[in-house]
This record gives C-alpha cells, sequence and structure tokens, in this order.
C-alpha cells in the first residue's frame, strides 16, 4: 500500500491533471453561480449541452485520433443511448422510483447497450479500413436510427416524450441536469485518460501508426481495437441517456450523420489525438452553435449554417493547405506566445502521448484506381489455400 | 528436431497459381547468424511473411525450437518468439523513440496489466509503467539511442530508425530474429558498427539471426551460413565462403 | 405488379447509378469523397424548378433541361478550383472536412430568404405525360437517357485520349504528371463530369419525387455514396451496378408493407454485409498493402 502511494507521487506529473482542475473549477464556479440564482434561464441548459458535446468529441477521439479509424456514425450510439434510456427512466418513475436513481439505472442500461452495439461495429472494422469503415459506421448509424423510429414502443415518428424533462420543467428543485452529465464527463476523462497514458494506450497508437509494425510487435490488434469502439460506443451511449433526458420529446431526426460530422468537426478542429484539444473545440463549437442559433431563428436559420460552413472551409483551408505552409509556420499561436514570454524555443521533444494533428493520419485509403473493365481483374491475389 | 531454433520443411507459397516460393528448408542453429540472399524478387521477403504469419504457407510448416507455428496470427507468432525489422521501415511514426520500444514490451509476462487497471490507476499500474520505462531505457542504451529517447520516431535520422526497428524487435524478447536489409541504405562506416551491433546482440540477447541483405561484405562478415534464394527456390547453401564461390550463385547475380 | 416494381426500381437505380458514378470518378480521380456531391443535386433541383416558374411552356422546359446541367457543372468546377485545389497534397480527412464545410455551405446559400428559403416547395407538371405498356413516359425517358449517358461515359473514358489520360491520373497521379498530362485540368474536368451527371440525376430525381427543398441532395446523395461502395467505390462499372442494385432494392421492400418502414435500414445492411463478405465491393479492385 505505502508502495503504491509512493508510485503514484512519483509518477503524478501536475500537466497530466491540469485539465481536470480547471474543468472542476469551471463547475464548481458555475454550480455556485446557479444556486445562487445568478444564471438566466437558458445557460444550465446550454452549459449542460457543452459538457455532453465534450463527452462526445472525446469518446470520438478515441476513435479517430487515437486508433485512427474514421467513424461516421458517433450520433447513433447516442440515439441508442437516448432512446433506450429515456424509455427505461419512464418506466421507473412510472413505477414510483426516485428521479435520480431511475437516471443513474438507465445511464448505466444505455452506456450498457450502446457498447454492444458498439461492440457490433467494431466487428467489421477487423476485417475493413479506411473509407470503406467510415461509411459502414455511417451505415449503422442510419440503421440504428431508422430502427428506433419504428419500434412502437419508442414513440415512432412523434418521438419519446421525456419524464425527466418535464419534471425538471415542474419541479424548481430538481437536480439540474449538469450535475450528472459533468460527474459522467469526469469518469468519462479518468477512463479515456488513464487508458491512453498506459501501455493500451501506447498499443492503440501504435496500431493507428503502422497496423503491419504493431501486429509483428505482437499487439493483439483485434483485442484492441474492439476496446476502443466499445468504450467510445459507450460514452456516446452516456451522452445519449444524458440528452434524452433533457429534452422531449426525443426525435430519430436529431441523430442523423449530420451531428455524427458536427463531432467529428470538433474532433478534428480541436486536434485528433488531443484529449484537451477536442474539450475546447467542443465547447467552443457548442456556444457558437446554441448563440447562433438562439439569435438567428426563421429566415436568418441560413445564415448560421453560412458562418458555419465558412468557419470551417477556412480553418480548414488555412490550417493544411501546402501553399500556406511558411506563413503558417511563421504565425503559430505557440510562436505568439514565445514572443511574448520571450523565451527560446525549446526542442521539439514530445512528451504527451498526443501528436500533432496535421501529421496523425487516419486509414483512410485513397489508393482505389479507377477502372471500366468490367471483368475484374485482382491486381494484388491473396496466397492461394493450401493443397491437401 | 529440436536441435534447431528454426526449421522449415518444403516451405513454399504460390499466388494465383504462380509460385512465388518452394522448397525451402532452412535448417538454423540456436545462436547462429544465418543469411538468406539473393537477386531482386527472388522471394526472401515472402518467406520472411511466411515466418511471421503476413501469409499462410501453400506448401511445408515451419517449427520454431521443435513447435509449429503454422497457420498461427501474426500476434501469436510473435509470443512464440519470431520478431522482425521491415525492409521498409515501418516504425510508430508519431511516437516518441522510447515509446517505441515501449510497445514492443507491451506483451511480456512480467509488465502484465489489464486495462482496467491502467484506467483507474489500481495497484499494479505504475510499478509496471515504471518498470517498462527502465527496460526500455536499458534496450535503448544499447543502441545508443537513448539520447534520443523523447524524440519522434519519425525525426530520427536513417541509420538509427533502422537501430531503432532492432531494438523495438528486440523488446519482445525473441528467440529468433528476422532482419530484413539491416544495412540497406547505409553507408560502409555505419554497415561496419552495425555488424558488431549483430553480433553484440546475439550474444547479449541469446538469439537466433536469419538476415536478408545484399551487401556482401556484411554477409561475409557475420553470417555462419547463408542459403541463397533464386526465382524462389534455393540455389545453393552452406557455408558461406563456399556459397559465395559457387559458380551457379555468381551466375545468378551477374547473369549469364 | 412485381413487373412494375422492378421497373420502378431500375429508374430509381439508374438515378443513384447517376449520382453514384460522381461519388467514384472524383473518388478515383482525385482521390477523395466528395461530401457535397448530393448539394450539387439540390442545386440542380432548385434550378429546375426557378426554370419551371419560367411563364413560357416551351422555354421554361428546355432551361429545366438544359440550366442544371451548365450551372452544375459551373459549379462543380469552381468548387474544385477554390476549396479543393489548395487542399491538393494536405491529409485526405482535411479534403473531407472541407467538402463538408462546402455541403453546408451550399445549403446555407440555398437556405437564404433571396435564394430559395427553408421551406419545401412543391414541383407541380414536371412529368411526361401519358404511359406506354402501364411504364410512365418519365420512367422510360430516364432509363434510356441514363443508359446513354452511362454508355457515353464509358466509350468516353476507354477511348478517348482525355478519358485514358484521366485514368493515368487515378493510376498514378504523379507519373501522369511526367507524361506530360495536365493533372489539374483532368481533376477539374472529373468534378465537371460528375456534376453534369448529377444535374442530370437531379432531373429525373424530380420527376420521380416532385419537392424541393434546400436538404433535398442529401438522402439521394448518400444513397449514392452507398451504391458507389456496394458497387465498389473507385469503379464505374461499378457505380452502375450498385445504383440498379439499390434502386430496385429500395422499391422492392418499399412495396413490402411490413419492410417498407425499415428501407432505409434494409439498403444499408446489404451494403455493410456486401463488405463484410467482399470488402472491397462487387467490383472494387483488391488492394494488399506490401509489407
Amino acid at each position: 500500500m505505502k508502495e503504491y502511494l509512493l508510485n503514484i507521487k512519483n509518477a503524478f506529473k501536475l500537466k497530466h491533471y491540469i485539465n481536470y482542475i480547471v474543468l472542476l473549477a469551471v463547475f464548481a464556479l458555475f454550480t455556485a453561480l446557479y444556486y445562487a440564482g445568478a444564471l438566466n434561464r437558458s445557460t444550465p441548459s446550454l452549459f449542460n449541452q457543452i459538457l455532453y458535446s465534450v463527452i462526445l468529441a472525446v469518446s470520438l477521439n478515441l476513435v479517430v485520433g487515437f486508433l485512427g479509424e474514421l467513424s461516421l456514425g458517433h450520433a447513433g450510439f447516442m440515439c441508442i443511448g437516448a432512446y433506450l434510456g429515456t424509455f427505461i427512466s419512464n418506466m421507473l418513475i412510472g413505477a414510483g422510483m426516485n428521479t435520480v436513481l431511475a437516471l443513474a439505472i438507465s445511464m448505466v442500461a444505455g452506456a450498457a447497450v450502446a457498447a454492444a452495439f458498439g461492440l457490433l461495429v467494431g466487428l467489421p472494422a477487423l476485417r475493413l479500413r479506411g473509407d470503406y469503415l467510415a461509411i459502414v459506421t455511417l451505415a449503422f448509424g442510419e440503421i440504428i436510427r431508422n430502427i428506433c423510429r419504428n419500434l412502437p414502443f419508442f414513440g415512432g415518428a412523434q418521438g419519446l416524450g421525456s419524464v425527466i424533462y418535464s419534471e425538471n420543467l415542474t419541479n424548481k428543485k430538481s437536480l439540474p441536469m449538469f450535475i450528472p452529465t459533468f460527474i459522467c464527463l469526469m469518469l468519462m476523462l479518468v477512463v479515456i485518460q488513464n487508458l491512453i497514458r498506459s501501455k493500451h494506450g501506447r498499443a492503440i497508437t501504435a496500431i493507428r501508426d503502422n497496423e503491419i509494425a504493431a501486429k509483428a510487435m505482437g499487439v493483439n490488434v483485434t483485442y484492441y481495437k474492439l476496446l476502443v469502439f466499445v468504450l467510445s460506443a459507450a460514452f456516446a451511449g452516456f451522452a445519449g441517456v444524458i440528452y434524452g433526458a433533457g429534452v422531449s420529446p426525443v426525435e430519430y431526426s436529431t441523430f442523423d450523420y449530420n451531428y455524427s460530422i458536427e463531432i467529428l468537426v470538433m474532433v478534428v478542429l480541436g486536434g485528433m489525438g488531443s484529449i484537451n484539444g477536442s474539450i475546447i473545440s467542443a465547447a467552443l463549437i457548442t456556444v457558437i452553435n446554441f448563440y447562433l442559433k438562439a439569435y438567428l431563428t426563421g429566415d436568418m436559420a441560413a445564415i448560421k449554417t453560412l458562418i458555419y460552413a465558412l468557419i470551417l472551409i477556412v480553418m480548414v483551408v488555412y490550417k493544411n493547405a501546402p501553399a500556406l505552409k511558411s506563413f503558417r509556420e511563421k504565425y503559430t499561436f505557440k510562436k505568439l506566445i514565445d514572443k511574448i514570454v520571450n523565451r527560446k524555443k525549446a526542442v521539439d521533444y514530445v512528451t504527451d502521448d498526443t501528436a500533432r494533428w496535421d501529421v496523425v493520419p487516419t486509414k483512410i485509403e485513397m489508393n482505389e484506381v479507377l477502372s471500366t473493365d468490367l471483368v475484374v481483374t485482382e491486381s494484388v491475389v491473396s496466397p492461394d489455400k493450401e493443397v491437401k | 528436431m529440436s536441435d534447431f531454433a528454426l526449421k522449415t520443411t518444403d516451405l513454399g507459397i504460390s499466388f494465383g497459381g504462380l509460385k512465388a516460393v518452394q522448397n525451402v528448408n532452412l535448417e538454423i542453429k540456436e545462436k547462429e547468424i544465418y543469411g538468406l540472399i539473393g537477386p531482386n524478387g527472388a522471394g526472401k521477403t515472402t518467406v520472411f511473411n511466411m515466418l511471421t504469419g503476413v501469409y499462410l504457407p501453400t506448401t511445408g510448416t515451419f517449427y520454431l525450437n521443435g513447435k509449429e507455428l503454422k497457420g498461427f496470427s501474426q500476434e501469436r507468432i510473435n509470443h512464440e518468439g519470431i520478431a522482425r525489422t521491415f525492409q521498409n521501415i515501418r516504425l510508430f511514426n508519431n511516437m516518441t523513440v522510447i515509446r517505441n520500444v515501449m510497445v514492443g514490451l507491451h506483451n511480456s509476462p512480467e509488465f502484465k496489466c489489464n486495462p482496467f487497471v491502467s484506467m483507474f490507476r489500481l495497484p499494479g499500474h505504475f510499478d509496471a509503467e515504471k518498470r517498462m520505462r527502465q527496460r526500455a531505457k536499458e534496450i535503448l542504451d544499447i543502441f545508443g539511442l537513448l539520447e534520443e529517447r523523447n524524440q519522434l520516431a519519425c525525426n530520427l535520422p536513417y541509420g538509427k530508425q533502422r537501430k531503432l526497428e532492432i531494438a523495438r524487435a528486440l523488446a519482445t524478447n525473441p528467440k529468433l530474429l528476422l532482419l530484413d536489409e539491416p544495412a540497406a541504405g547505409m553507408n560502409p562506416q555505419e554497415t561496419a558498427e552495425l555488424m558488431d551491433t549483430i553480433r553484440f546482440v546475439r550474444d547479449k540477447f541469446d538469439v537466433t539471426i536469419l538476415l536478408i541483405e545484399h551487401d556482401m561484405s556484411l554477409v561475409s562478415g557475420i553470417c555462419d551460413r547463408l542459403t541463397v534464394l533464386n526465382f524462389g527456390e534455393v540455389l545453393a547453401e552452406g557455408e558461406v565462403s563456399d556459397v559465395l564461390n559457387n559458380p551457379e550463385v555468381v551466375k545468378a547475380y551477374l547473369g549469364d | 405488379m412485381f413487373f412494375s416494381t422492378l421497373i420502378d426500381g431500375l429508374s430509381l437505380g439508374a438515378i443513384y447509378a447517376l449520382i453514384a458514378l460522381g461519388y467514384t470518378m472524383v473518388y478515383g480521380i482525385a482521390k477523395m469523397l466528395n461530401f457535397a456531391h448530393g448539394d450539387i443535386i439540390m442545386v440542380g433541383a432548385l434550378t429546375v424548378y426557378y426554370s419551371l416558374s419560367v411563364e413560357n411552356t416551351v422555354l421554361s422546359i428546355i432551361l429545366a433541361v438544359l440550366l442544371p446541367v451548365v450551372i452544375c457543372t459551373v459549379l462543380g468546377i469552381v468548387v474544385e478550383k477554390t476549396a479543393y485545389k489548395p487542399l491538393r497534397g494536405a491529409s485526405p480527412l482535411a479534403v473531407l472536412i472541407t467538402a463538408i464545410g462546402i455541403s453546408y455551405l451550399l445549403q446555407g446559400i440555398a437556405q437564404l430568404k433571396f435564394v430559395f428559403g427553408v421551406t419545401p416547395e412543391t414541383v407541380t407538371n414536371f412529368k411526361i405525360p401519358g404511359s406506354i405498356f402501364g411504364i410512365n413516359w418519365s420512367t422510360i425517358v430516364t432509363l434510356v437517357v441514363a443508359a446513354i449517358l452511362m454508355i457515353a461515359l464509358t466509350v468516353f473514358v476507354k477511348k478517348s485520349k482525355i478519358g485514358r489520360a484521366m485514368v493515368a491520373v487515378s493510376e498514378d497521379r504523379a507519373a501522369a504528371q511526367l507524361m506530360g498530362i495536365n493533372v489539374n485540368a483532368i481533376i477539374s474536368l472529373t468534378f465537371a463530369i460528375g456534376s453534369a451527371l448529377a444535374a442530370a440525376a437531379s432531373i429525373f430525381y424530380l420527376m420521380q419525387i416532385p419537392q424541393v427543398s434546400s436538404t433535398l441532395g442529401s438522402m439521394p446523395g448518400i444513397k449514392a455514396f452507398t451504391a458507389a461502395v456496394i458497387g465498389g467505390i473507385g469503379s464505374i462499372p461499378g457505380a452502375m451496378l450498385g445504383g440498379i442494385l439499390l434502386g430496385i432494392i429500395e422499391k422492392i421492400a418499399l412495396s413490402i408493407p411490413a419492410l417498407a418502414p425499415y428501407t432505409v435500414a434494409i439498403e444499408f445492411s446489404l451494403l455493410i454485409l456486401i463488405l463484410l463478405v467482399k470488402p472491397s465491393g462487387l467490383l472494387g479492385k483488391k488492394r494488399n498493402e506490401k509489407v
């Protein structure tokens, strides 16, 4: 025991835990303001929205940034969580259970089922790579959405009404949703961050960097791919349950592939393989979206889409265009800080598991060949079966 | 049979009816440095791919210390004790040098620690990590890479990348090490150093080494025995000097 | 009954195939997933909608057929030149995200009040009246024109000098450049052809489903993308096969009441199943990584 504590002390690095501290501080401040009654009506819901967006972005980053597989079906897992969680909590509250307990149980159930579906999506990931996997995850998300829409006990096209939501509306003293969401977020951060900063995280990033070499080094690729998909789906399920408790009705149309793409955008802009980057960009994008939505209604809604699209295009082109490379290197954010603090540029040491996002590959293969031959000739053949 | 570290019997593979490699019978003794040479396209790397489970041999089989490994997955074959390097370097480019080696240590029973333990930092995690880091440093020290341990693997110069690949393969604690053109792209000075390293590795880690190489100075300098492949078939095998003076081999290399 | 379902499926499939060709050609030559392709269809459909509002009937029909093709082709080239060309050589994911951005941008522009707005509108009288052997003339025209376009495209790619240059660029861009092929021009041309086919598809799509909205392109877009993958993305005959297969299955599923609500699930399950059995699609080329 003493040795264990000593080990913890030796391994402790403040910068590895700084994000917990910042998040806790923000949360404490927010909770204090909330109970002091200093917040207007929409702010707690915005805060909740930020928190579950962060959960979604970080859990997707595990698949895209760390494992290197492109997933376009993250909203599908959220869909499962939202429908199932709402369904179970409605049932439990209907049976007279305490709201908080019902929410907790529905969260566990929603995450568990989402995780099971994550396993199901992970299976094709063992066989398919790159673009093909991306389209399969997209298809999976759409299948889930389609099925949830048609299951009679999920309310069909009208959607599923949420009891927790309506209770929260009427009962002023009820637990604000952002508290359970924050607990989930912290749990996710502990799990994912610790996992990444361990031998298992190294195995996962090794698969991303070079799957063939990882296999040759004895890394169990099957196991880790499935683990990553299951974990990521489970947390998306959590986020779904939270989402379901905050709206009424839960509608299938929310979880279309555009939503998955929105989460992917958060991950990419925040930096693939950077957990803190995902947290910041998810928070920023959610806030921007929230205010654009709040101020631009009706016919002005188009401007919201326009602004969002322009920000996206300009940012990605600026960060990636080969022609702008020298310009980028001249005026980086880091350089700016260095200038202000007036310190010399340190050697390019990397001590964290994160890597620069523009150099982290996802396994999108773009090497297929345009063929007009109706007869298929396989360019590279696999070994023949054994001759008995 | 178990006198041999690696024994292959009639190992062969064909792709779409084309016999890429056939009837390869290797008998490599423990702690031997064994060379596999041949002109380009002779099927040397294909032999490596069969031995590491990338391809399933069409005919024949192979044994490591008497245990048949054919049909096992790549991961499993590595666990059983065969590690390799690649002709075109395959490092984990976005990871630091030390982490590359630590991935090699991943499966050692000494550093067992399941994901759940790591997620919640339960007892066992820190200890395993600390020992892994220590071990990785030891291995890097042997290869003179300790200084560069916190650099990204892709930022290393070419020669050091080759060394790192060998270090990473050795971290998996193999009984048999397969080196695919370890001296490719090196200058004579570096090649000479590499020869020392390979000998040192053999003695220090008690491994048997099978290597593919085009650099004849390296082959004749360190290999105990050789097999020459040409068009997927064994052309000659035996002691280095005998093989290199074999008229068939000279013909295969220089043409008629 | 079954026969007419089959014909309906065939004509829907032909539409999917036309769109899928755009995905597949852009993928094969520019090596990117053009997520904005579906929105090109939307632009085409809006053009048809506005063309039809012209008073003169004959003129409006001519405009409705020609204008979408012109506008979409130009749009395809403009988008390629402004958004994708600066990113040539950047990571594929960056290009993918940019394509998504373009998709939002086109939708956003369409949603502006003075362009189209957010409320869907119905297109009336955009159908060739009458039928023969119980098959609508619209369906027959769709099938015939789609077949002509596909044959023309195949012949163009296979026989013409430019077509062979396209294949060369798709095989190896660097080598093609060294052989004196103007790669930028070929890529622009690919976008132009893909967009023109999408415009044609939008015309036929409106004949079948006479409603326009700013998000009209997303569903046929994603279905056509699925079709391209089923057929083997990068393969022109694969896109045709995949599109027709998907169209027929969609119509058959819709014709069975118990299955109708689950049509989308069935289509996408088919995709997953095919990919699991044949990971590179039906006619796609298999590519093993060299170890």
